[in-house]
């Protein structure tokens, strides 16, 4: 025991738990996934040729892509004003915007979607609503399309937007923008000149996690689409639960994984992952 | 310097947006109280008969205790797990640590689809889908990221002489352990074991795929009666989720600020 402790910092046997665990019970069917999509049904990268061979499959990749892409401008464009918005105003009113944003991003994914679904329905408030005021005549469809999904994407994501936009713009030096003002620009030339630039790191971070994290989003698009946007996530778990191939499963988890680490290791270049996911737990 | 026009068109618009993520959710309570059996705006009329069905059914009951006995067990494990693990990375001190800890990172980063794939293929030849230690066990490996990184910000802050001074002092690791690192770091996993409770409690992507009738979380049952659309006790059990919310929100905010405080008192 000495002579082990010696070597190993006995730092490790505290981390052996959670790490034996996840090697076991996470990494170890993973592993067995990736390796599925190459010998399920058969050995090869008959999965793969899939995509270039099936249309459908082609159009859910297409459909995932836009939507995640349309998400992340959207969620990153408002999370920037917000973040703006906060980062700049009076400490008591920072705190209260912070405490409704972080509300929002506490309650449920389920409550919210539910909530839309109540909202944009064919008889629901939002249709009844500008009925009543003349706005329009006959109900707009919201829902069971991609603007539904949208939607509920979008404002599912704006507080992941603006947690690592907030945590740029909060390191910028105000004397950098006075100077600028003081050298003779105007606030509109600071902002595009000075400010823009020093925020591409946020701009960047923010919209990456946010790609990320809808590049995978199930809830949302499977409720709001109602069966017709069909995403990746969604047709993973058709193919496991009703089709039962597991191949093509395995090969549309492969390729989202392979995506999801890349852009995480692009993103760890612009800030340190853990300032992200810790949610302003700063370390 | 004085706000421009454009700053304060700005800050209108961030209330705005602020109020559009918030507001949306509290349709339900509206919702919650029509006195008709179907999904419907309440015109006039109000009745309490959906939140009566939603805590006399002995179905929403017991996913009410369900969801409470895997979000409690996942909880307990996650911190424990998480703070050791903690703990431990931040002892060692190597260049492997930055390492291990994005690898531990993982279950919290990769989407939960992938996950939900990951835990179906594991508990499927284990014998334990549709079971509470699958369920909790799947909870646990997604949650303990979530204690890693409250419990690090926490020690981030804890000055490593005062380990020294503990262990210089005779007092053997445990001891250090239990009366010095543990106390200053209780923000941290308080923080943490929320969190986990949280994500347990409101998991429902990973849970749709290893359960099936014996454990029916209340995540679980609320997916079934949206997709299914008449049933107004679902708007019940969301205003019940809401109120949750909130005051697990009070909570942590409390715990934010005494931490803060405990900061502040250490300068």
């Amino acid at each position: 025991m000495q002579a082990l402790t010696r070597y190993i910092s006995p730092g490790w046997l505290l981390v052996a738990p959670f790490f034996l665990l996840v090697v076991a019970f996470y990494l170890g069917p993973l592993v067995n996934i990736l390796w599925l999509s190459l010998t399920d049904p058969e050995p090869g990268l008959g999965n793969y040729r899939m995509l270039t061979e099936s249309d459908a499959l082609a159009r859910i990749l297409w459909t995932t892509l836009r939507i995640c892409a349309i998400t992340t401008v959207f969620s990153v464009v408002i999370g920037y004003c917000l973040a703006y918005a906060m980062v700049h105003a009076h400490q008591k009113s920072q705190n209260w915007m912070l405490t409704l944003l972080l509300i929002s991003f506490w309650i449920s994914v389920l409550v919210r979607t539910f909530a839309w679904l109540m909202l944009l329905g064919h008889n629901g408030v939002v249709n009844s609503g500008m009925e009543a005021i003349g706005l329009i005549d006959r109900p707009v469809r919201f829902m069971r399309n991609e603007l539904g999904v949208l939607i509920g994407m979008v404002h599912y994501m704006i507080p992941y937007a603006v947690l690592p936009l907030m945590a740029n713009m909060q390191t910028l030096d105000p004397r950098v923008m006075a100077a600028s003002r003081n050298l003779g620009a105007n606030g509109v030339q600071t902002f595009r000149r000075i400010y823009l630039p020093l925020t591409i790191p946020g701009i960047v971070a923010s919209s990456l996690l946010v790609f990320i994290l809808s590049l995978g989003f199930y809830v949302t698009p499977a409720i709001l689409g109602g069966g017709r946007v069909l995403m990746v996530a969604e047709y993973i778990s058709v193919q496991l639960l009703v089709t039962l191939r597991w191949g093509t499963a395995a090969m549309l988890g492969t390729l989202m994984l392979i995506g999801v680490l890349a852009l995480l290791w692009i993103m760890s270049r612009f800030m340190r992952l853990t300032t992200v996911f810790g949610g302003g737990a700063t370390r | 310097m004085k706000p421009g026009l454009f700053d304060r068109l700005n800050r209108v618009g961030a209330w705005m947006v602020l109020l559009f993520l918030v507001l949306p959710a509290l349709i339900a309570i509206p919702v919650s109280l029509t006195p008709k059996r179907f999904l419907s705006m309440p015109e006039g009329e109000y009745s309490l008969r959906h939140f009566r069905h939603l805590f006399t059914s002995p179905d929403w009951l017991s996913s009410f205790a369900q969801s409470g006995i895997i979000a409690a067990s996942t909880a307990i494990l996650a911190t424990t797990l998480g703070t050791l693990c903690a703990i431990g990375l931040w002892r060692v001190t190597s260049r492997n640590t930055e390492i291990v800890r994005a690898f531990l990172l993982l279950p919290l980063i990769i989407p939960q689809i992938i996950s939900a794939m990951v835990f179906y293929r594991l508990l499927v030849p284990m014998g334990l889908i549709d079971s509470y230690p699958g369920l909790i066990l799947a909870h646990t490996v997604l949650a303990t990221p979530l204690v890693l990184i409250t419990v690090s910000a926490s020690l981030a802050n804890f000055d490593p002489r005062l380990e020294q001074a503990s262990r210089n002092l005779g007092a053997s690791n445990w001891t250090t352990m239990r009366r010095v690192i543990l106390p200053s770091v209780k923000p941290g996993v308080y923080a943490g074991a929320l969190f986990a409770f949280i994500l347990s409690w409101d998991e429902i992507v990973v849970t749709l795929f290893i359960s099936k009738f014996n454990v029916y979380t209340l995540p679980r049952r609320m997916w079934n009666g949206i997709r299914e659309n008449t049933d107004p006790t679902v708007a019940a059990a969301a205003v019940v989720l809401i109120a949750i919310t909130l005051i697990a929100f009070a909570i942590s905010a409390v715990i934010a600020r005494r931490r803060a405080q405990g900061a502040a008192s250490k300068d």
